[in-house]
């Protein structure tokens, strides 16, 4: 019965294999026995919103066409996805607040374990707060920033100051349309007032608190993350690590890092180098210390340290079942329930630290930011302690690891573009006017058991590049993307069009350039907006030849991401649909009608090449609305004039 | 012949059944672009309370069925299988059948009458409201088995 890969990489097929083997249930085989999963739910028209409820409406006419309330399927699905952002955009949003209280703390104790680490990026995130920089002390210019971010997040009255990011014509559009988001933590609350029993049932109405919502979250609540990690933590460079459960060492003390904050992670790695630790390793019989990234956090200590990834979101259970990992250490976000009991099959400790997750019968040691070497350095020592309880026999590391070049910024990828000294977007600007780019695209997103791993993510960034369409990718999509061999520079000469493969060439870069973590989208707005402030092609997003893509999202961040894509003007791709078709007036809405208002548009296709073409015939259309001349190279998938 | 079998104690009335039973007469057999078909799939399954217990409906294919005795088309008919059977092009929208039920699980639909047609598009023996539910109420068994099943179920309560 249990579940074979067909397409992922070969670590994950054989982990998986060895899981039926062992007879240990994983996520593929909890996703079997939830099938068929509850048609209503799927679909988006079913409402627990009021205790009159549950209330379905019945999508085939027969049965009620409207809750007990009255509400109908427009306004059950709509509420419903608007209440999907609100989750992602406070998880982001959260994920933020908790990196400004980091900086501040920084900023007020000279103590502290955090420190300033990128004292330009400090400037310029002062810049787009309006602080005056001239003349300060480091740490007392850190802590205005620092308090400004955090009251981007509770101010009742105003704009998210950081949203001053997005073009000027961006802002105008929003301001037009009063979808300017005052305050992150505001527009989320007000969308859970919004959804409660009785107030708005106008579907296009909810779903324009969405919008304001979800800006909030991209270029507010995930932008501060972004920005001030790069503060705290220093804004990555290209840098070059390896990816896969091969990563795990079998005479090493193997440490996980799992979760989604590099306050935690970003110390764990720094400490993990201690030469005291080390030796404790050592004299425990290990040769040393590995650490290795299991998700976004992977991606925040990749970019920054280097440090290798393990895997992405459906490889967390594959991990603890190689045998080899004496403890993994999660914090917040995508932790999946089920680690606990996998766990209990092997030798490994399983510990949380976050006071907002805490499971049942797991140990946890909480993390405080005011005490964070201490706590890191307890928690590498009980993962060098669990290591003479590793069954040797028991260790089963898959062979297969792949190299990567990973922390591309939005400053640091395109002025490398620019040559090494005058930054600047005209080199990128100029690629894509003169066709040599056909377009842009972010692939980006979870992994989901409900297609099959990997497939989407990998076959969709491939058709993309064939076709000189340059890929910047984020989060699970970027380590998939890392084990299969597209992060390496030498993949554009396997796997792109002849013009992205001479930009590759020359410059030296993969043809899938990795931006970060997946609160790091917001690094893919910031280059949206440079793309558009260098000139030539429009003067809004909605005008550039780009598109997005979440091929096998599963989150509510993925809503979310989704949704500030396309309230920024982009045409942004899932495969599998959001659960609004039960709501023929909401999809219509969501995938045609609110181009007209935001520039932007949701679009379902489940097969990933065809997703790609409908992304490379969006980035055409805009190519022949800037009037641009065709690409430079004969096409894959043909241009037509 | 296998049946569908009702365990009404552990319905909860998720309607997980006759939204399967929709897509299983549906063209596109897919959960996510039924509803959209036109005409609408109909359902040959229904939730319904009864003195209030909660019933997952559908024809009980009787051993001696009175809508076959009621269709004066001889559109229903009682195979060697033991499925009750509905012969649509013979079917003239009388509704006797419909009159005659004595479960209520015969109905009026779009010139013909609607039931249970033991989903011929699936293997024998299997059903797309068993599969669907999610909690065991709906079994595919045998008289025998069934008899079996209900039997351990009464012994286990009286433990």
């Amino acid at each position: 019965m249990a579940k074979e890969l067909t397409y992922a990489d070969r670590a994950s097929k054989e982990m998986v294999k060895r899981a039926a083997d062992e007879k240990i249930d994983t996520v593929w085989d909890r996703y079997e026995s939830m099938q068929p999963q509850c048609g209503f739910g799927s679909l988006g028209i079913c409402c627990r919103n009021c205790s009159m409820g549950p209330c379905r409406v019945d999508p085939f006419g027969e049965g009620p066409q409207a809750g007990v309330c009255g509400a109908n399927a427009d306004t059950i699905v709509a509420r419903n996805l608007i209440r999907m952002i609100a989750g992602g955009a406070s998880a982001h949003s959260d994920h933020g607040r908790d990196i400004a209280h980091t900086l501040l703390m920084a900023a007020k104790n000279p103590d502290s374990d955090y420190a300033v680490k990128d004292e330009e990026k400090l400037k310029s995130v002062a810049g787009l707060y309006g602080i005056e920089t001239e003349g300060k002390e480091t740490n007392q210019l850190a802590e205005e920033v620092a308090r400004a971010a955090l009251d981007d997040f509770g101010r009742s009255e105003g704009e998210v100051k950081i949203a001053s990011y997005a073009p000027p014509e961006r802002q105008k559009l929003w301001r037009e349309l009063g979808v300017f988001p005052r305050a992150v933590d505001r527009e989320i609350v007000e969308t859970m007032h919004r959804t409660h029993i009785g107030v708005g049932t106008d579907y296009k109405n909810l779903i324009k608190h969405g919008v304001r919502t979800c800006i909030g979250d991209g270029w507010g609540g995930s932008m501060i993350a972004t920005e001030l990690s790069d503060i705290l933590f220093r804004t990555p460079e290209p840098i070059r690590s390896r990816a896969n459960l091969g990563v795990l060492q079998a005479d090493q003390v193997n440490l996980v890092v799992h979760g989604h904050e590099p306050t935690l992670s970003d110390i764990i790695a720094v400490v993990s180098q201690d030469e005291k630790l080390i030796k404790k390793a050592k004299d425990k019989g290990a040769k040393g210390i590995t650490i290795a990234g299991m998700c976004c956090t992977a991606n925040e200590i990749l970019m920054r340290h280097g440090i290798p990834v393990a895997g992405s979101f459906l490889q967390q259970e594959l991990a603890i079942i190689t045998g080899a990992v004496d403890l993994m250490v999660v914090d917040v976000q995508c932790l999946m329930p089920a680690l606990s009991g996998v766990s209990d099959c092997f030798h490994t400790k399983l510990v949380t630290t976050s006071p907002k997750a805490k499971m049942p019968g797991v140990e946890h040691i909480e993390f405080h930011e005011d005490k964070a070497v201490q706590i890191a350095t307890r928690i590498i020592e009980a993962a060098i302690d669990n290591f003479a309880n590793r069954d040797g026999k028991r260790v089963d590391i898959p062979d297969d690891t792949e190299k990567m070049v990973a922390g591309f910024t939005t400053e640091s990828v395109f002025n490398f573009l620019g040559g090494t000294y005058r930054g600047t977007y005209r080199p990128l600007n100029n690629a894509i006017i003169d066709g040599r780019l056909r377009g842009a695209a972010g692939v980006v997103g979870c992994s989901n058991p409900n297609v099959e791993f990997e497939e989407g993510h990998i076959e969709m960034v491939k058709e993309l590049i064939k076709n000189d369409v340059a890929v910047v990718t984020t989060g699970c999509n970027a380590i998939s993307c890392a084990k299969h061999g597209l992060l390496r520079p030498e993949a554009a000469l396997e796997y792109a069009g002849e013009g992205l493969r001479e930009i590759c060439e020359t410059v030296g870069i993969p043809p899938v350039l990795h931006v970060g973590s997946c609160v790091d989208n917001s690094r893919i707005l910031a280059v949206l907006a440079n793309i558009v402030a260098e000139g030539g092609l429009g003067d809004d997003i909605s005008q550039l030849p780009v598109a997005g893509a979440a091929p096998e999202w599963m989150s509510e961040k993925a809503v979310s991401i989704g949704f500030y894509f396309v309230s920024s003007g982009v045409y942004t791709m899932i495969c599998q649909p959001l659960p609004v078709l039960g709501s023929p007036n909401v999809t219509k809405y969501i995938t045609d009608e609110i181009e007209a208002d935001l520039g932007g548009k949701w679009a379902f296709e489940i097969d990933p090449i065809e997703a790609a073409h409908k992304m490379i015939r969006h980035i055409d259309s805009k190519r022949k609305a800037l009037k641009l001349k065709p690409p430079m190279y004969k096409q894959a998938f043909p241009y037509e004039e | 012949m296998i049946q569908i079998y009702f365990d009404r104690d552990k319905c909860i009335g998720c309607h997980s059944c006759v939204f399967a039973c929709a897509v299983e007469h549906s063209q596109s057999k897919d959960p996510a672009a039924a509803h959209l078909e036109e005409p609408r799939p109909i359902p040959r399954r229904r939730m319904v309370t009864v003195k209030g217990k909660l019933r997952s409906l559908a024809c009980q294919h009787c051993k001696k069925p009175k809508c076959v005795e009621a269709c004066p088309n001889g559109a229903l008919v009682k195979e060697e299988s033991g499925e009750v059977k509905l012969l649509t092009e013979k079917c003239a929208g009388v509704f006797a059948c419909v009159e005659a039920c004595p479960f209520d699980a015969i109905w009026k639909g779009p010139g013909v009458a609607i039931k249970c047609d033991m989903c011929p598009d699936h293997p024998e023996g299997e059903f797309a409201c068993v599969t669907a539910c999610p909690t065991g109420a709906l079994v595919a068994a045998t008289p025998e088995e069934w008899k079996e099943i209900s039997k351990k179920k009464k012994e286990s309560a009286k433990k």
